[in-house]
């Protein structure tokens, strides 16, 4: 069954060029916000230009969270979507089990290994084969402002330090508006936490203790001046964060109803879609204290095993499809990412990707790149539930001592 | 002939009860297998680990919170609901005019889903959109009430907006049992120079006990599948201090890819229902004397 299915889609390569033999795709993902969903349209204009049917899937939910749920559904049920949107040590997981479709006719003809930094290829990979299809980088430490009110405010630059950073949102809150806006869900207090740890303590200290969750890292002091840092933070937010989504928090960075948010670079993809410039009425500059670092998060699409002929090969031209020359300036032009394919022709993207771009390959050399624990690149699922739950935990509950605070991420590191 | 006249009856309830019995307790089983494997993002019956997840589910803080939120829940949703509902069935029952129109209005709030309800109040409570701006925009500038985003005040919200959608319920129920009560008896005992407070405590409440015991029968068992409410409301936050069981199973088994873990924890609320319901059906099925 197995040899069947894989002499199919050998086939199915074969008559790559010659015409129809065409076959739905149905592509399971969480791209639901404006920026999102218009560089989800880009790939569905792709696929259908090659003749193919696209069924879209998409499950609202920013991190993903719900998408994992009805995905696990249909693939118990034995009825799996072509593509899902999965990243990190989860497409290990998924593969582990043993359903995902073995890629490696695609990558060698399209010449994926060549083509992509080994870091990002090796996540791709389970047990040497290709089973995801990776579509973009994204650069999580990043801190967005809105020029005008910074202006206003009377800040010069962008704050380069934490404690620069403080006396800026001091100035900004003596005005009246909100300094810092924040989303309150798990994964965006956690993103704004991992900012500050690598802020605070470098990357090798984050590496040793939000990666190789090192006890003696996530116990020493400068976790808990991490800690304070993030405490500190928290009092420039508005009450009505918690629950709030990352995207209507961007909304408020740009709406001049706030100064500062700690986003990924897909919050550009919201700049961009209100008509905003970068440099001009918004800037993007590295989270205090990590302009030499990088933290990353790769989004992929990871291709599950399918029996109908027509569908698998729908799946191969989705897979060279997604990594693209045209579909990934395309897509990361729209999403605000950098294409994760190397030597791509930056021309078009704005400051905010050259500078990304540029980052990337030279915090590769220095040690700096990272993955993201907040966006699933870097733990087990599990052990960062129980991290992601310990530091909300801590933001949202003011008496909970520092101390405290420490111990009980060291305990749940240890799940 | 005589035979299949038996059997017949049996043969058309066997699917039917098969059916409930395979998705009732079929499931209830494979929910206790499942706990004690090591199952993580999906089910795997291949790593046995014994009781390892009750010991992991009891250590958990989280799980702590869950329990005890479920206990404030319960107690002050199921006490308020009865306590504002009885009040206002003896509001209501004093002859007011435009009763008719009244009683709609209380009742209607069990009308919308735990979902609306808890959608609605999620912006009522929200401390920059709803009542606290609303009093800020009257000129009251000291007013304050934020509970909805303190950790420790939360879970009062979610009990607020469960007595507001239950109350009228609750008052539904015991008006029709208050209309029931024969005159004759209140107006005998205001012959013998009872207070109308005496009279409800001494002889209308006791008459309604068994409307008072099937109302927290109903209300008992919505709080704890409680699950709606707290989604749309807090989505079990701020942080996880509004989760409840359900949540707690549902975040696990789903979104944190601990199957494992969250059976366990679906089992420990089966074992909590079971607790409450089996000495409650014992003592109904126990043949009563005086029955006979």
């Amino acid at each position: 069954m197995l040899k069947l299915s894989k002499l199919a889609t050998a086939v199915a390569f074969v008559v790559a060029g010659s015409a129809a033999m065409a076959g739905e795709v149905e592509v399971l993902h969480y791209w639901t916000s404006g920026g999102e969903a218009k560089s989800v349209a880009e790939l569905k204009k792709i696929m259908q230009a090659k003749g193919h049917t696209w069924k879209d899937f998409a499950v609202a939910g920013g991190g993903g969270d719900n998408a994992a749920t009805v995905l696990k559904s249909r693939v118990v049920s034995g009825n799996p979507p072509s593509a899902a949107q999965i990243k990190g040590p989860a497409i290990q997981e998924w593969a582990a089990e043993g359903v995902l479709a073995n890629l490696d006719g695609t990558a060698k003809a399209e010449k994926w290994d060549s083509l992509l930094p080994k870091v990002v290829a090796d996540v791709m990979k389970y047990k040497g084969n290709y089973v995801a299809a990776p579509v973009n980088v994204h650069r999580v430490n990043w801190m967005w402002a809105n020029a005008a009110v910074l202006q206003k405010a009377g800040v010069s630059s962008a704050p380069k330090t934490w404690d620069e950073f403080f006396v800026a949102a001091e100035k900004v809150k003596k005005m009246g508006l909100i300094a810092v806006a924040h989303g309150g869900q798990n994964w965006q207090d956690f993103t704004t936490f991992e900012d500050v740890v690598l802020g605070v303590g470098g990357s090798k200290f984050y590496n040793d203790a939000l990666v190789k969750l090192d006890q003696k890292a996530l116990t020493s002091a400068t976790m808990t001046k991490s800690l304070e840092t993030f405490r500190k933070i928290k009092g420039y937010t508005d009450p009505a964060s918690p629950g709030r989504d990352w995207n209507l928090a961007t909304a408020m960075v740009i709406q001049e109803k706030a100064a500062f948010q700690f986003m990924g670079d897909w919050a550009k993809g919201e700049f961009t879609a209100a008509g905003k410039v970068p440099g001009k009425d918004y800037i993007c500059a590295a989270t205090p204290g990590t302009a030499n670092s990088y933290t990353f998060n790769v989004d992929s699409f990871a291709m599950f095993k399918l029996k109908d002929s027509g569908a698998q090969k729908a799946q191969g031209d989705l897979a060279a499809a997604i990594m693209g020359t045209d579909f990934q300036e395309i897509f990361n032009l729209n999403k605000g990412s950098i294409p994760v394919r190397l030597n791509m022709n930056m021309a078009k993207f704005d400051d905010c990707a050259k500078t990304s771009a540029k980052d990337f390959v030279d915090t590769a050399k220095t040690g700096g790149l990272v993955p993201s624990v907040a966006h699933g690149m870097a733990i087990k699922p599990a052990a960062e539930g129980a991290i992601k739950d310990a530091v909300s935990q801590f933001w949202n509950d003011d008496k909970i001592s520092v101390a405290d605070g420490v111990k009980n991420i060291a305990k749940a590191a240890m799940q | 002939m005589k035979t299949l006249e038996n059997i017949l009856p049996k043969l058309v309830i066997a699917p039917g009860f098969l059916i409930g019995f395979a998705f009732i307790y079929g499931f209830m089983i494979w929910n206790g297998v499942l706990s004690v494997t090591g199952s993580r993002m999906l089910p795997n019956y291949s790593e046995f680990v014994g009781l390892d997840q009750y010991v992991q589910l009891w250590d958990m803080d989280r799980w702590w919170v869950a329990l005890t939120n479920l206990g404030i829940f319960s107690v002050l949703y199921v006490g308020g609901s009865m306590a504002l509902g009885m009040a206002m069935a003896i509001f209501l029952d004093q002859k007011v005019r435009f009763e008719g129109v009244l009683r709609t209005v209380y009742l209607y709030p069990m009308a919308l889903s735990f979902i609306v309800t808890g959608t609605a109040w999620k912006w009522i409570l929200n401390p920059s959109l709803g009542l606290e701006k609303l009093m800020h925009d009257l000129g009251w500038a000291s007013f304050h009430f934020d509970w909805l985003v303190q950790s420790d005040m939360a879970i009062y919200c979610v009990v607020i907006a469960g007595v507001w959608q239950s109350a009228g319920f609750a008052m539904a129920l015991s008006l029709a049992g208050l209309r029931g009560i024969d005159d004759n008896i209140i107006k005998a005992a205001q012959l013998d120079g009872a207070s109308l407070p005496r009279i409800y405590w001494r002889i209308i409440l006791p008459i309604l006990r068994p409307v008072v015991f099937s109302t927290v029968l109903v209300l008992s068992h919505l709080s704890i599948k409680s699950f709606d409410l707290v989604m749309a409301l807090t989505a079990g936050g701020p942080g996880y201090a509004t989760d409840v069981p359900a949540t707690f199973m549902y975040v696990m088994s789903f979104t944190r890819g601990q199957i494992g873990l969250g059976a366990a924890s679906a089992t420990m609320m089966l074992a909590t229902v079971a607790a409450i319901v089996v000495p409650y059906l014992y003592s109904e099925l126990r043949a009563k004397p005086h029955d006979r």
